[in-house]
């Protein structure tokens, strides 16, 4: 059995972009980069619908934030000519400035060329020619309501991500703010309602809001678009739709690992299978694998329980971070899982993450990790 | 009639020189700083946004000076014969 798909790695990280390529073999990978070296890379997308397009979000230490677009596979890069950008704020009216393109997400496979990027502050952008020209979606970035979902930024500002456009439906959009919540759009993004009903918000004086959550990462699931699953601040849910109320699923992890982390990844095919990355989220939050050990943890029944995998990880003293980007599966039967950690590893794990190894150390702090077919 | 725009100098940091094919100094025209900035666009497409941002102001790392002073405003003037400099501001790893 083959230890993974073929194809590429894209690992972006603070100091610029790098490519692991499955040797020919297909049990090894090699390196090649860094591309952009000194530039922060915050997301690297291929277009499921013209696999030869990569998009990827970009700034560098100095400069402002921009898309990077490659029609061969990243061998060559261009800028956007219209990188996202909020609108001119007109009288008394908040200047929002786009700091990061965090997120990227490519369009309806109906709507070829079309992607949506998210940003910090929280913006929400449509581009339908390829990420060449991005124009600001009007109907969140000035929704009345959007200053206050976003009432409790962190320093670095609230980061909108985790864009999903239903397979079934292109106009049916999930986003999630971190800090602020899930939100749905039924109408392309022209209005937004909140989707949090459920979801902790232990860290607000009034747990019981309805917006102003921290989701971390929220994925539909491919095959049963009505399924969502959240990696939260505040744990593991789950939500089969037209529910409005998440399922804590977290809540079956052990409790001395708990049911914090950043990423979640689900199975490309099989929408009962999802994996974990806990991390830890006490005292004050040092958000390392919990006790030095690192570990994934496999639900296989939708979050009814929950199985650690950890063979070939180190034993302990490692104190890896994984962040919400940095973990993810190729298409397979049983995928192949990777993820990078903040230390500059990047591990894999055949057949669901039954079994890990490390295939490159010694990177920049890695901010994502994705796989192209 | 207005009067004709100015020719200046502008000196470019290392971190933009990919929009300047490698250049480190160009020349602009204009009569204020937002004036040079749309010439330097039009020769070097891209380069305004990664230093002044949407909402015309420039970006937290990016410092701006005309002469020896330094511009805080796209409105400071430029006078023919002026030196512009980008200059990059960054500390930590």
């Amino acid at each position: 059995m083959l230890a993974h798909m073929a194809g590429t790695l894209w690992i972006g990280t603070r100091k610029g972009l790098f490519a692991l390529r499955a040797a020919r073999a297909r049990r090894g990978w090699k390196l090649a980069g860094p591309q952009f070296l000194g530039h922060v890379i915050h997301h690297v997308v291929q277009d499921p619908r013209e696999p030869r397009c990569l998009l990827m979000a970009a700034k560098t230490g100095h400069l402002g934030p921009t898309v990077f677009r490659s029609g061969d596979r990243g061998r060559t890069w261009k800028e956007a000519t219209q990188p996202p950008a909020f609108r001119k704020a007109a009288g008394d009216e908040e200047a929002r400035a786009v700091q990061r393109v965090f997120w990227l997400t490519p369009g309806h496979r109906s709507e070829p060329g079309s992607w949506y990027a998210g940003s910090s502050p929280a913006g929400l952008f449509r581009s339908a020619d390829g990420g060449e020209h991005w124009q600001p979606v009007a109907g969140f970035n000035d929704h009345p309501q959007r200053t206050r979902w976003v009432a409790f930024p962190t320093p670095d500002g609230e980061f909108l991500h985790s864009i999903q456009v239903d397979p079934g439906d292109a106009a049916h959009l999930y986003i999630a703010i971190s800090i602020g919540g899930v939100f749905e759009s039924a109408d392309a993004g022209s209005s937004w309602t909140p989707l949090n009903e459920g979801v902790a918000a232990d860290f607000l004086p009034d747990p019981n809001v309805p917006y102003g959550h921290d989701p971390h990462c929220l994925v539909q699931h491919p095959a049963m678009p009505e399924r969502l699953y959240q990696q939260n601040h505040c744990g593991i849910y789950r939500l089969d739709r037209p529910g409005r109320r998440w399922q804590r699923i977290g809540a079956g992890m052990p409790k001395k690992v708990g049911d914090v982390g950043f990423p979640i990844v689900v199975h490309p095919h099989n929408p009962d299978t999802a994996w974990v990355m806990p991390m830890d989220g006490r005292t004050v939050w040092p958000r390392t694998s919990i006790d030095g050990r690192p570990a994934l943890y496999v639900t296989r029944d939708a979050g009814a329980s929950w199985q650690r995998l950890d063979r070939g990880l180190p034993r302990n003293q490692a104190w890896f971070t994984v962040l919400r980007q940095a973990m993810c599966g190729d298409g397979g039967e049983r995928p192949a899982l990777y993820f990078g950690t903040t230390g500059g590893e990047v591990w894999v794990g055949a057949n669901g993450g039954q079994s890990w190894r490390c295939i490159v150390r010694h990177l920049p702090e890695i901010y994502s990790v994705s796989h192209a077919a | 009639m207005r009067p004709e725009a100015l020719t200046c100098t502008v000196r470019i940091a290392s971190p933009l020189r990919s929009y300047t094919a490698g250049a480190a100094v160009l020349t602009a025209r204009g009569r204020t700083l937002a004036e040079v900035l749309t010439d330097l666009e039009r020769s070097c497409p891209g380069i305004r946004f990664r230093m002044i941002d949407e909402q015309d102001r420039i970006r937290p790392h990016m410092r701006l000076f005309v002469n020896s002073g330094e511009a805080r405003e796209l409105s400071a003037p430029v006078r023919s014969g002026d030196t512009v400099h980008v200059i990059c501001a960054l500390s930590g790893g």
